[in-house]
């Protein structure tokens, strides 16, 4: 440690003012702010500050991840072999999944810091950790076999345009891993409405070699193509593929052992995360809560409603589908984008869940309803935190009134 | 039996190197200093140049606005000099004690009007202690506040204990208490007690509120907000506890005392007890024992001032406390970001320490752990800010400047010090309680 430190030191003045590397600095600033926290002491205020930081918050949504890259990682092989109707064990989904995964992930991280770095040597600042969660989670919301151009491209258009025109980390409006999940999805939508849910199922579709009822597609493709049709042979045949026993049965959502985007497949890994990011106090429990409530009460009334197959999808069974977990842990509790007060983000995270459910359900063109809810949501965020402070602001007011009175 | 408020909001930190309730006397200071930075919105005037023999209770200063209010000499000696600042600005006025207890005599209040009281006061230097609310500034001696707000503890880490600070000093308290009854208006005197605690118990004049929870629960603006919360256009004026049985002993003896009991404490600091010293006493006349390389802070650790050994005690600290400086980079897996931190205080729960024992106390250093950075977390601020306000929201006003919004989320209740907390907590290590003096000086300005 003493040595690294050396190290970091020995190196230093090439990087500073004058250095010959002086243009590196931001880089060199960051590197090294990464390795030690900087013997900064407080000048003002306070003399003793807490332990928290926002590497160790940032940190700790990673960790949160983890059961879902994981488990996202070992489904990417699971789902490929099932297609192939061949058995596997661990080793070789988990090595099949590493092998899709971890390119998407050099690829994230490789454009979205590159553009960090480039912004923040321009602009003469450090270099915010905010792409560090970014980074990882668009690959866990990318299909298994997306192009990788096409993710790099996405994600210079979500880092450019969803944060760094407004200021960078702390000031963006959108949560840039789902802007940069819906620049794919607006930009390329033929090639994200294909087959590539499921690794390598267009080849092996075209070598005849794929286990009867495997299409590729995610649950709510399936469900999205029975709207609009009236009940009938088609739809009935959809919907037993979700009852016990079927390919989308509950327990297989719940578990995730279904095709889908690289992370967001099992709603027991994103109830892990919820659970880390709740117990550490680093997630909104009120925005996970009322999210979830949300979507329920969404499910709810479409049963009720039932005016389709679609709507007479069990609750829970709709919000263990798609990437309604993934969104409500990971995308919808991004404090940057989401409201800002606490009595806001339980209207937040509640519209957010209804408006996820709503959306798959009307609107088949758009199966993945979470992400434009939340999106959705993210630019009505500021006007909820709006009427939460004028209510605070009259009530302020009120009370004048009646001292004048 | 008073009613007890239980605060919620709040978080108590726990520091190693509390004083213990021994109360010792310090030895008497052959140096003191009246440091005019240390009374917001006072404009110092000399009244004394370098050389000049002084008496206790003489003038030093007086305000430019309200020229009949005055600082005074804690102690009788000579004027040694007038430290100057940036733009000549008066940073203290330095006394060296003769040692004698020359005082000047104002002789035993007898009772008299209002205005009487204002100028006695004021003239003995004890009215420059008072501030007002809105803007936690020197309070104007023309007003009649609504009330009058005295904390009668303090709830910030290792702070002096009550019961200390007002052994054998009940009857100036009173008196005190007395006499802020007669200046205050329609509301009367308030004092705040900490629930379980009858250091106080027996105050009369004055109604009294408990309060129960953690820091800042003692804050007086806290108290306020929960009692009987500022409304635009009105004054309140709040004084400190000391300050109160101060007035007191001008009162009841006719000399002007400053008298201060601080907690010396803190993780560097040997022996951590209180200790009976002057206002303005330099530090390194109190006989303390620091430890090499420590940072001596003239008040609380989250408000008070970076002295050193060779400042001087705060007109309102009531703490010196030591802690280690925190020069030192942290390696990212020994003691960073990514260490298990199981000796790492924080509010949060983003350590484990959160899971320990509430016994257990830390030694914090005064690195800002972290780098400065934009707001990113939300609901930080709201947990340990005990008031009906956005903080948040506020200080992003104070930040753009918008006077507007700054009086609509509530500024008239707030002093920096209900910050320091949000400051403590800030992941981001926004400047808070800066920010918030400079919204209150621009919203002075700008209300005229």
């Amino acid at each position: 440690m003493k040595a690294i430190h050396n190290l970091i030191q020995s190196v230093k003045p090439h990087f500073e003012e004058g250095g010959k590397l002086s243009r590196f600095w931001v880089v060199f600033d960051s590197l090294e702010t990464f390795a030690f926290t900087p013997g900064h002491v407080t000048s003002s205020g306070a003399h003793v500050r807490d332990s928290i930081d926002l590497k160790r918050t940032m940190f700790l949504v990673i960790v949160a991840m983890i059961p879902c890259l994981l488990f996202g990682m070992w489904n990417i092989g699971h789902q490929y072999h099932l297609s192939l109707g061949q058995s596997s064990d661990l080793l070789a989904n988990v090595l099949v999944g590493a092998w899709k995964v971890i390119p998407l992930i050099v690829v994230s991280y490789g454009v979205g810091l590159g553009i960090e770095f480039l912004f923040a040597g321009m602009r003469g600042h450090s270099i915010n950790e905010g792409y560090l969660v970014s980074g990882m989670l668009i690959p866990l919301i990318m299909p298994v076999d997306v192009p990788l151009w096409m993710v790099a491209l996405a994600v210079a258009f979500a880092v450019v345009v969803a944060k760094e025109v407004f200021g960078g980390t702390g000031m963006n409006i959108l949560n840039v891993a789902l802007t940069a999940r819906a620049f794919l999805f607006f930009a390329y939508p033929k090639q994200l409405s294909g087959e590539i849910w499921i690794h390598d199922v267009a080849t092996s579709k075209a070598g005849g070699m794929l286990v009867d009822g495997y299409t590729g597609a995610t649950a709510l493709g399936h469900l999205a193509g029975t709207v609009g049709t009236a009940a009938s042979e088609a739809s009935a045949a959809t919907m037993s593929l979700f009852a016990d026993g079927g390919m989308f049965s509950l327990s297989n959502c719940f578990l995730g052992l279904i095709p889908g985007s690289v992370g967001e497949t099992s709603a027991l890994a994103c109830l892990i995360g919820a659970a880390i990011l709740i117990w550490t106090g680093i997630g909104s429990w009120r925005v996970i809560a009322s999210f979830l409530a949300g979507g329920l009460v969404m499910g709810v009334l479409f049963n009720l409603i039932g005016a389709n197959a679609y709507m007479t999808i069990n609750p829970v069974h709709q919000v263990v589908m798609g990437g309604f977990m993934f969104g409500m842990v990971f995308m919808a509790t991004d404090p940057v984008s989401a409201a800002q007060t606490n009595t806001g983000k339980l209207w937040y995270g509640f519209f957010g869940g209804l408006f996820s459910i709503m959306i798959r359900v009307f609107n088949p063109a758009y199966p993945e309803g979470v992400m434009m809810a939340i999106l959705f949501m993210n630019v009505m965020a500021p006007l909820i935190d709006h009427y939460v402070i004028e209510a605070n602001i009259k009530r302020r007011e009120k009370r004048l009134t009646v001292a004048a009175a | 039996m008073s009613k007890t408020l239980r605060i919620k909001k709040g978080v108590d930190i726990r520091l190693a190197g509390a004083p213990s309730t021994e109360c010792a006397a310090a030895p008497v200071p052959k140096v003191v200093a009246i440091q005019p930075p240390d009374y917001p919105g006072l404009t110092p005037k000399l009244a004394v140049k370098a050389g000049d023999a002084v008496s206790a209770g003489d003038a030093l200063v007086f305000d430019k606005t309200f020229t009949n209010v005055k600082v005074t000499s804690p102690v009788a000696g000579t004027v040694k000099e007038v430290v100057r600042g940036a733009k000549r600005r008066i940073m203290a006025i330095v006394v060296e004690a003769s040692g004698d207890q020359k005082h000047r005599d104002f002789g035993v209040w007898n009772g008299g009007d209002r205005d009487a009281l204002v100028a006695h006061l004021a003239e003995a230097g004890l009215f420059a202690a008072f501030r007002q609310r809105p803007f936690d500034v020197l309070a104007n001696p023309a007003d009649t506040p609504r009330a009058i707000y005295v904390s009668g503890f303090d709830s910030s880490p290792m702070a002096a204990s009550t019961s200390v600070v007002v052994e054998g000093q009940m009857d100036h308290l009173q008196r005190g208490i007395d006499a802020l009854a007669e200046l205050a208006g329609a509301g009367g005197v308030h004092v705040g007690l900490q629930a379980g605690d009858n250091a106080l118990a027996g105050l009369k004049n004055c109604k009294t509120t408990a309060f129960q929870g953690p820091h800042p629960a003692g804050n007086v603006g806290v108290q306020i907000h929960h009692t009987a919360p500022i409304n635009k256009g009105e004054v309140l004026w709040t004084l400190g506890l000391q300050d109160a049985i101060n007035l007191g002993a001008l009162l009841n003896t006719g000399k002007y005392s400053a008298r201060r009991v601080v907690a010396a404490c803190g993780s560097e600091m040997d022996n951590p007890r209180h200790l009976e010293t002057v206002v303005g006493a330099k530090l390194a006349d109190l006989g303390l024992k620091v430890h090499d390389g420590a940072r001596v802070i003239s008040g609380s650790v989250l408000t008070g001032t970076n002295a050193g050994m060779d400042g001087h005690l705060g007109a309102f600290a009531t703490q010196v406390v030591a802690l280690p400086e925190g020069h030192d980079p942290k390696f990212m897996l020994t003691e960073g970001w990514l260490s298990p931190g199981l000796n790492k205080f924080s509010a949060s729960r983003a350590y484990p320490t959160w899971l320990m024992p509430k016994g257990k106390t830390y030694t914090l250093d005064t690195n800002q752990n972290g780098e400065d950075r934009a707001f990113v977390v939300s609901g930080q601020y709201e947990a340990v800010f005990p008031f009906d306000i956005y903080p948040v929201h506020l200080v992003k006003s104070i930040m753009v400047n918008d006077i507007d919004a700054m009086e609509k989320l509530g500024i008239y209740e707030v002093a920096p010090e209900d910050f320091a907390l949000c400051e403590f907590v800030c992941t981001s290590k926004i400047p808070v309680q800066s920010l918030v003096r400079e919204g209150l000086d621009a919203l002075k300005v700008e209300l005229g």
